[in-house]
């Protein structure tokens, strides 16, 4: 077997805020194989976009990677190296596509500037031929006249020609893995699925790796050959996608598979899972989801459960795992207890 | 978490609310015609404003055909003293507020980007220095130098005024830090001095600017003050503050020493400080709502 593109261990990113210690990533473990696509999937707070930051070293005060986590990145463990060199892999071997193009993009500049920068930090390129750059870019990505549009600053763009931009300034080094943090939640429905197929082509053809970050189990069934489920700060399911769909182990998967909208289903309304996730400072002892789960017994409030291996290729954080036979027993969760009685 | 997303200046917006509002227009038109008057000097001027026109009889001439503002205690040509005043007062606040905008800024935009010890060390230093009064502190730094030369006193006044600046960029920078672009940049490996001159200062120059136009109307006064008190330019040099100094001793029948020189401060500070609103009001971002062509007045509330 070959090593992997990235293969992060054990991931740690805490952040010391005056509310306490606030464990956003918490011993995250995943990995990204060449040219694959794996999506990471979860709630708002559940420590994906953190985990997208920390790879490319990107947490600012009073965030901090701990020591023992590990981001080994083409051989290198990204987190022992230098700010220059990490510099050097940034937007080169790895780039990354945000969530709001309108923000993304500095708006006193033009786009055409924004990707030739790249070009010129990266490849040492000359203005002209950066800018020459810019626009094969631009035309790459699928926008008209892009000559033109190089000229023009980012407020004079739609959303969706934004995120092409966006995606251009990811591509324009050839990186080996863009990290896509819900590129398409700030976009129309209508452009989310044209952005994720130019994404999904552009990465096919060059043979781009791509973590995709999203709270879409859609666009994951779609795109991702893996996919990793993130709840609380921990990875708590990691299976490949078909088996997700037809075989999901942890309670919170199987949550979030019946709060999705299904065409076809008939149903009164959308299940919803109760409650919250827990505030990051205080993550509570044993499993973290227990006040959610309408599995939960008392072992889960003891224990905190490990990944168990379910089959190949496939692991789950719940004891579930060693004790099937409660799974048919369901009860109404604790969080849906206590909000009927706060109602 | 995703980071607090700051308002995002829109520069056409911005343009088109000023070009709006008459107040800008008026403030701007009132100091381009100042600083012509101050450029055009010696084609304006009747007299060379120190020489001492009438020598064998020292006095001061009300405003009459041949001095339409009078002549001061030394025989001078007030008019022409006002108008190479304009530049020393003119030259003196702009340079003075350009060197502390642009030292405030750098200062400011390297604490909040930076963060940790070297922002806590910087901003004490600034809150120390805040506690100070400026214009004690001139006199007592005057008073030990002696005699100060133009550029001197340019240095000076803009030593002691580039706290409140560093202190805004300061806090435009922080939110910048966190704005996705800025993040974006970083994550797209652009070194952080990069990052930094490129990406965030010129989105946090606009508050900066505000403060400068207000900063100007202040040094004028400041400049006015000490040449009053005898400790700015240097006699015979004309500047605002020292024509009235000229006067001061008999302000009562030589209205004139103090009227011109006192109205012409006023419109100058005035038109700054009308500018520096304009300026602040295009840049609200709760004025972005406004269409750029919805001409319907928008209440601040």
């Amino acid at each position: 077997m070959t090593a992997p593109l990235l293969e992060i261990e054990s991931l740690r990113t805490y952040f010391y805020t005056d509310a306490g210690v606030a464990r956003a990533v918490d011993g995250v473990s995943l990995r990204v194989d060449a040219g694959e696509t794996v999506g990471v999937v979860g709630e708002s707070g559940c420590g994906k976009s953190v985990t997208a930051l920390s790879i490319l070293r990107l947490i600012l005060p009073p965030g901090r990677i701990e020591a023992g986590s590990a981001i080994r990145f083409e051989d290198k463990n990204l987190l022992e190296m230098t700010e220059r060199e990490v510099q050097r892999v940034r937007g080169n071997r790895i780039s990354m596509v945000f969530q709001e193009p309108m923000t993304a993009l500095n708006p006193v500049f033009t786009v055409g500037d924004q990707i030739a920068e790249v070009a010129r930090i990266h490849a040492g390129m000359s203005k002209r031929d950066a800018a020459a750059k810019a626009v094969e870019m631009l035309k790459l990505v699928g926008i008209p006249a892009p000559e033109q549009r190089a000229n023009e600053y980012p407020h004079q763009l739609s959303g969706g020609m934004r995120q092409r931009v966006v995606i251009a300034m990811a591509l324009v080094m050839n990186p080996a893995l863009v990290i896509a943090d819900e590129p398409t939640t700030a976009l129309d429905v209508t452009i989310q699925a044209q952005i994720l197929e130019l994404l999904a082509d552009l990465t096919r053809r060059l043979g781009t790796s791509v973590l995709l970050i999203t709270h879409d189990l859609g666009v994951v069934a779609e795109h991702c050959t893996r996919v990793i489920v993130m709840y609380a700060g921990e990875v708590v399911e990691e299976t490949i996608t078909t088996g997700l769909f037809s075989a999901a182990h942890h309670p919170y998967t199987e949550g979030l598979l019946g709060a999705m909208p299904r065409i076809g289903r008939h149903a009164e309304r959308l299940a919803t899972i109760p409650g919250t996730v827990p505030p990051p400072t205080a993550w509570p002892v044993g499993c973290r989801f227990r006040d959610r789960c309408q599995y939960a017994w008392d072992r889960c409030e003891r224990e905190h459960p490990p990944l168990y291996q379910i089959d190949v290729a496939h692991v789950s954080r719940c004891h579930l795992a060693e004790e099937p036979e409660r799974r048919a027993h369901p009860h109404p969760p604790l969080a849906a207890e206590r909000g009927a009685s706060a109602a | 978490m995703p980071p607090v997303v700051p308002p995002l200046p829109d520069v056409a917006g911005i343009r088109s609310r000023l070009r709006r509002d008459r107040r800008a227009t008026f403030a701007l038109g009132v100091l381009l015609t100042i600083a012509t008057c101050a450029l055009l000097a010696p084609i304006l001027s009747p007299f060379d404003p120190n020489a001492q026109l009438d020598i064998s009889r020292l006095q001061s001439q009300a405003p009459s055909w041949s001095h339409p503002l009078g002549t001061d205690p030394f025989s001078r040509d007030v008019l022409s003293r006002l108008l190479y005043g304009a530049r020393i007062s003119l030259l003196i606040s702009f340079t003075a507020v350009a060197l502390a905008m642009s030292f405030g800024t750098l200062i400011g935009a390297v604490a909040g980007y930076l963060g940790g010890a070297i922002d806590a060390v910087l901003m004490r230093l600034v809150d120390a220095a805040f506690s100070i009064p400026t214009l004690l502190l001139l006199i007592v730094v005057i008073a030990l130098w002696g005699e100060v030369s133009t550029s001197a006193l340019t240095l000076l006044i803009a030593s002691v005024g580039w706290f409140t600046v560093s202190r805004l960029v300061r806090a435009e920078t922080l939110a910048m830090r966190d704005a996705d672009f800025v993040v974006a940049a970083r994550a797209l490996g652009v070194p952080a001095w990069r990052v930094l001159g490129q990406h965030v200062l010129p989105n946090v120059v606009g508050p900066a600017i505000i403060a400068a136009a207000l900063a100007v109307g202040n040094v004028i006064l400041l400049e006015a003050g000490l040449s009053y008190l005898g400790i700015g330019v240097r006699p015979p040099t004309a500047s605002w503050g020292s024509i009235i100094q000229d006067g001061s001793e008999r302000v009562s029948d030589l209205w004139w020493l103090t009227l011109f020189p006192g109205l012409a401060i006023l419109v100058t500070v005035f038109a700054c400080n009308a500018l520096g609103d304009a300026l602040r009001d295009a840049l609200d971002p709760r004025q972005l709502q406004a269409a750029p062509d919805d001409d319907t007045p928008i209440k601040a509330t």
